[in-house]
């Protein structure tokens, strides 16, 4: 049970300011949805908030503790990230890819611990890859690599989980399923945090959302029509609530394509 | 990975009791094990005995450290040439004959050699560092082109025919006309830079995942870089300085391994260490059992070999490419 806090951080990329002035917190039990528009710096702001990416100014701690105060080892056993389209290099077996996840528990030398095979197993019935487990990674449809994917990232049980942009090429059955899963494991004490470009799924499953725009929170908290408007640019909808919660952009007017030729 | 490892060990214990026994003048398990036929316990002991423990221990480090740098940048074509540490030797040792030092002990151009190994390899890394492995690779084949024109230049304005001649024999690669002399010179480095090899298979696993989830993983990247290129500097720096440059060996021996445990990287380490070592032993019994006139330099025959693998590697990918 852990918290997650960035206060005032600024982040610079290639000498480029990408981030300025964001503050944020997540703690368990809490599912923050990372919303806004492509360049808006969401990817960035998730790799500084998994400790990857020092900021330039402000703090990032997780419990009170600066991150680069954290170990490494003990940082990956308490934050699990995830990238956008994350990739394996190797045909490995699903259930190896799995076990990566729990790279920083392993022994340096030794036997491994007691419970790695049961985590493993526990992680493989979680996600419904016990039937692939000895296939090779790169023989797995999308939906399934990302479900092995997700797996790898919560084998470990990390307090904090932070995934950017999860559900980005699933249809929308194993989209909805995805994020039914990050949302229940919110709900069973850690903190979520993921990055997400549909606004219907991020108001269905989300506790709250932050709204980025420009390098520079828009909005933080429920998410409506406003809000929408102010980050995309475009007015939006909103139908329902709860499970019937959903966002209907109308659709901006596109500017007439002149014939060159 | 425990089964092909025994395996292979066991392979390589029969390779090495025939390489033993194996040349000019074949020797049977009785004449060697007597000790009464003092020629043959001289050739076994002064000749034959060097010949495999070093055919043993470059193998082993060329397997190993092919193994590590296709785990770490996740390229199956990667091998121990790849940083400019071979080259790197090759210059060294070419420059020993150069300047006619060698002619002073048999060590001069291993000593040399191991130098050069070592300049190449901080040259790489202080060129490569902090762009990540991309820019290490790059820097890499710099520094290999560089050291590459270094002896060209050395053959260009050889003193005369004889060096020259003996520069192009020494490239070709060869452990003939070794002694006990050149295996304790190069046995610390190997064992130290294997060392600092061997203990990178966690961290190439989680690298399977790319740059940042491993970093996310607790992985330090930059420890990781310095591990691979120092244990490759010292291990393969240090067997080229004596042997020359002998390819394929490291290219081949992970791919030899890779498909029976998986593919994960820290699985194959020690097979293709084995694996190295037994290529290079079995070559180097074919290479002396093979008469054409003129010796057939080692280096010369495992590339003739090697390079069909080349092809069936191109054939593989293009089928199981999507």
């Amino acid at each position: 049970m852990s918290v997650l806090l960035a206060e005032h951080i600024d982040v610079n990329k290639g000498g480029r300011a990408i981030l300025r002035d964001i503050s944020l917190m997540a703690g368990p039990g809490e599912f923050l949805a990372v919303i806004g528009p492509n360049g808006a710096g969401k990817s960035t702001l998730l790799s500084a908030l998994a400790g990857l990416i020092a900021p330039a100014k402000g703090m990032i701690s997780l419990d009170g503790v600066p991150l680069p105060k954290i170990p490494k080892k003990t940082l990956a056993r308490r934050r699990a990230y995830l990238p956008q389209n994350p990739l394996c290099e190797w045909p490995l077996s699903v259930e190896r890819l799995v076990a990566l996840g729990l790279t920083a528990h392993l022994p340096a030398l030794g036997p491994l611990p007691g419970w790695f095979e049961d985590g493993i197993a526990k992680a493989l019935a979680d996600h419904d890859l016990v039937e692939r487990r000895e296939q090779p990674v790169t023989t797995l449809s999308g939906g399934e690599f990302a479900r092995a994917m997700l797996g790898r990232a919560m084998v470990g049980n990390p307090d904090v989980l932070i995934v950017d942009e999860p559900v980005t090429g699933l249809d929308p059955v194993h989209a909805f399923t995805a994020m039914a899963r990050l949302s229940a494991w919110a709900a069973s004490g850690h903190a979520v945090i993921a990055s997400l470009h549909d606004l219907t799924l991020a108001g269905r499953y989300a506790n709250r959302v932050l709204a980025l725009k420009d390098g520079r929170v828009a909005g933080e908290g429920a998410l409506d029509g406003a809000l929408i408007r102010n980050i995309f640019g475009v007015a939006a909808e909103i139908r329902g609530a709860g499970s019937h919660f959903a966002v209907d952009f109308l659709s901006p007017k596109a500017k007439p394509i002149e014939d060159a030729f | 990975m425990r089964r092909l490892s025994v395996f292979l060990a066991i392979l390589l214990v029969v390779a090495f009791a025939l390489s033993l026994l194996a040349g000019r003048v074949w020797l049977s398990p009785q004449q060697i094990l007597s000790g009464q036929d003092a020629l043959a316990s001289m050739i076994v002991m002064d000749i034959r005995l060097p010949r495999a423990v070093l055919a043993l221990l470059v193998g082993s480090a060329l397997g190993l450290s092919g193994a590590v740098l296709q785990g770490l940048t996740r390229n199956p074509l990667a091998e121990p040439g790849l940083l400019g540490v071979s080259t790197g030797a090759a210059l060294g040792a070419v420059l020993a004959i150069y300047f006619g030092v060698t002619a002073i002990s048999g060590v001069t151009g291993p000593v040399l050699g191991l130098a050069g190994a070592l300049v190449a390899c901080l040259l790489t890394f202080g060129l490569g560092q902090g762009g990540g492995t991309i820019t290490l690779v790059l820097a890499g084949a710099a520094v290999s082109s560089l050291t590459a024109a270094g002896i060209a230049l050395a053959l260009n304005f050889a003193p005369n025919p004889y060096a020259a001649y003996e520069i192009m024999n020494w490239l070709l690669g060869s452990l003939a006309d070794k002694s006990w002399a050149q295996v304790w010179l190069i046995l610390p480095f190997i064992v130290i830079g294997g060392g600092l090899l061997a203990v990178t298979g966690q961290a190439l696993d989680a690298l399977s995942l790319g740059e940042a989830q491993a970093e996310s993983l607790g992985v330090d990247l930059t420890r990781l870089r310095i591990a691979a290129i120092a244990g490759t500097a010292l291990a393969v720096g240090a067997a080229t300085s004596v042997t020359g440059a002998i390819g394929f060996i490291g290219l081949v021996a992970p791919h030899l391994a890779r498909p029976f445990v998986g593919y994960q990287p820290s699985r194959i380490l020690l097979p293709a260490t084995l694996g190295g070592a037994l290529l290079l032993l079995i070559a180097d019994i074919a290479a002396r059992e093979i008469h054409l006139g003129p010796e057939l330099k080692l280096g010369v025959f495992t590339s003739l070999v090697g390079t069909p693998f080349f092809f069936w590697l191109v054939l593989r990918l293009k089928r199981t490419a999507p």
